[in-house]
């Protein structure tokens, strides 16, 4: 620029009536692509979020990026073939997807269940709910900056998947139920175990609990943030911990008690507010009444067997199959035929981390299932997800997917 | 399921057959598809069946009827279930959508779209759900192999 150009241009600005004008590009709405690879989103959810500036105008959700075709594989394998399939929906609590799909395959056979067992079912839902809600609290926190509490939680869960190596052998993949009791016994070692994280996590949770409560930053960013009002949660089939932090009192643990809970003692949390902030309480909330549920049911676990009595549908046990005839070829068409259960259909649902879990199967009487769906929550949860966003900030993305927790194992099955 | 719901659905049904089955506890309610919309508000203003759990579509894969959709339903103050079917043929899989009724039925019936190929006549956003728009077939159906068709989905080309 010479001298002549910045005398110019300074007379110019120098001038009362120039006016200089600048288009800006971002008066307009713009579209922004959140996903599927964004560490926020707690896996492969994609969002498409119309923006106003900073305010969110719409969301579009995309599923797919996990689609295995499970309800498939399904209808392809025996009812035995597809308990492992169920550890991969809901990653975060695999043992209470265990027991969701045992119990609606036992609904379909008509099996019932000797009392230990469904004891120890209630055991280790109940411990995979926690390991779930560790994670849902520490990652909210965390999408919303608190890195600490994630580690906290963290430890605590590392304790529970310590109990399940012991238990079952695997920490994550756990195929821990079996159709008509479990793969291995309770043992003291687990009680012992079991007794010490206890003691220990009332405590710990206080700890995190006092850590996010008090915490200025984490309330100013769940405060009011994602509201829902309870109608619209009923209207779009939204159940858990979602639908009690808008005040909906609805448990299938206590409406339509399956195993033992109506044998046990709990309160159903529930908060009014529907906002960010209530669900990370009631979370809270769930974690003290699964700890009041896990020390009744240590106290009341019977002894006696753990698998039901049918042997046409029932694994025996494995020192039987070595040692006995007729164990073996129950063993050998069972496990290569299938438990044929009668034509029928039914459905069976449980009260998972994430809200209802239900499992639909129709049975042409053979050893495949014709037809399973799976009832997932946490797509549930994502369809209405748009509601929650609209109006919100951009900031405030990433605190409302935490606080609605999906996991798109489950989601896409 | 006592007989003052059951009244209530055949006088909401009107001329329509209505076949009640029960299995394990469980009660379905066979519609035909000309009195689902009628049965369904019925079902939701009269009967508070409030939540709408589950959609689901089956192939029977039989000359006759071929497909069902199966709508799983939910009422929070009778604390029940109750599962309404209805039958629909292969040359025109076409059901009235129930998303006027209850909205979260949205992303089931976009499911069941995307893997029967079954239409919902009046759903505000149609598309697939799963599987990528531009895929041709329906993969729920029996006639989908397992493996799936090569050369169906593009891949990314080295």
């Amino acid at each position: 620029m010479d001298q002549s150009q910045r005398t110019k241009i300074l007379a110019a600005l120098e001038d009362q009536d120039t006016t200089v004008t600048i288009t800006d590009p971002l008066e307009n709405e713009m579209v922004l692509n959140m996903g599927p690879q964004h560490p926020a989103t707690h896996g492969v959810l994609r969002l498409l979020v119309r923006l106003d500036g900073e305010t969110v105008m719409a969301v579009v959700p995309e599923l797919g990026y996990l689609h295995r075709g499970y309800e498939k594989i399904a209808e392809n394998s025996t009812y035995h073939e597809f308990i492992p399939h169920t550890d991969r929906l809901d990653y975060l609590s695999p043992l209470s997807n265990n027991v969701a799909y045992v119990l609606a395959v036992e609904k379909l056979a008509g099996l019932v269940i000797p009392p230990r067992a469904q004891y120890i079912r209630v055991l280790v839902c109940e411990m995979a709910r926690i390991a779930s809600h560790l994670v849902a609290v520490g990652s909210m926190a965390m999408d919303v900056g608190a890195l600490t509490a994630l580690l906290w939680t963290f430890r605590e869960r590392e304790k529970l998947l310590d109990i399940y190596d012991v238990l079952c052998g695997a920490r994550f993949t756990t195929s821990y139920a079996r159709i008509g009791g479990l793969q291995q016994d309770w043992t003291a070692q687990c009680t012992t175990m079991l007794n010490t994280f206890l003691g220990e996590f009332e405590q710990d949770l206080q700890e995190v609990y006092r850590l996010l409560s008090t915490n200025r930053i984490f309330v100013d960013r769940c405060e009011n943030v994602g509201y829902c009002s309870p109608d619209d949660l009923i209207a779009w089939g939204v159940t858990g911990p979602l639908l009690r932090a808008a005040g909906v009192p609805r448990d299938l643990r206590r409406d339509r008690p399956y195993l033992v809970y109506d044998q046990l003692d709990f309160d159903v949390v529930t908060l009014p507010e529907s906002d960010a902030l209530a669900r990370f309480y009631v979370r809270m909330g769930e974690m003290r009444e699964s700890a009041k549920i896990l020390r009744q049911a240590l106290d009341l676990l019977p002894e006696g067997p753990i698998f039901a009595e049918d042997s046409k549908r029932v694994l025996p046990s494995k020192e039987r199959i070595y040692t006995k005839m007729e164990e073996l070829i129950h063993d050998f068409m069972l496990i290569n035929l299938g438990i044929d259960p009668p034509v029928g259909e039914v459905y069976a649902g449980i009260e998972s981390s994430k809200g209802e879990l239900g499992f639909y199967i129709i049975s042409d009487g053979t050893g495949h299932p014709w037809r399973m769906k799976i009832r997932s929550p946490s797509m549930v949860n994502i369809s209405a997800m748009p509601m929650m966003l609209r109006g919100a900030m951009i900031s405030d993305v990433v605190a409302i997917i935490g606080s609605v927790d999906p996991v798109m194992g489950e989601a896409d099955k | 399921m006592n007989d003052e719901m059951l009244g209530r659905i055949t006088a909401a049904a009107g001329e329509e057959p209505v076949e009640v089955t029960e299995f394990r506890g469980d009660t379905t309610v066979v519609l035909s598809p000309s009195a689902l919309l009628r049965v369904a508000e019925c079902m939701r203003s009269e009967l508070s069946f409030d939540l709408i759990i589950d959609v689901l579509g089956v192939d029977m894969y039989r000359p006759d009827k071929r497909y069902e959709v199966v709508y799983v339903l939910y009422s929070i103050s009778r604390k029940a279930y109750l599962q309404l079917k209805i039958r629909i043929d292969e040359e025109h899989p076409e059901v009235p959508s129930v998303t006027s009724i209850w909205p979260g039925a949205n992303w089931h019936e976009r499911e069941v779209y995307d893997m029967f190929g079954i239409t919902f006549t009046g759903h505000p956003d149609l598309r697939r759900l799963y599987m990528p728009e531009e895929f041709e077939y329906h993969p729920l159906r029996k006639d989908f192999p397992l493996m799936g068709v090569p050369d169906s989905l593009p891949l990314p080309r080295r």
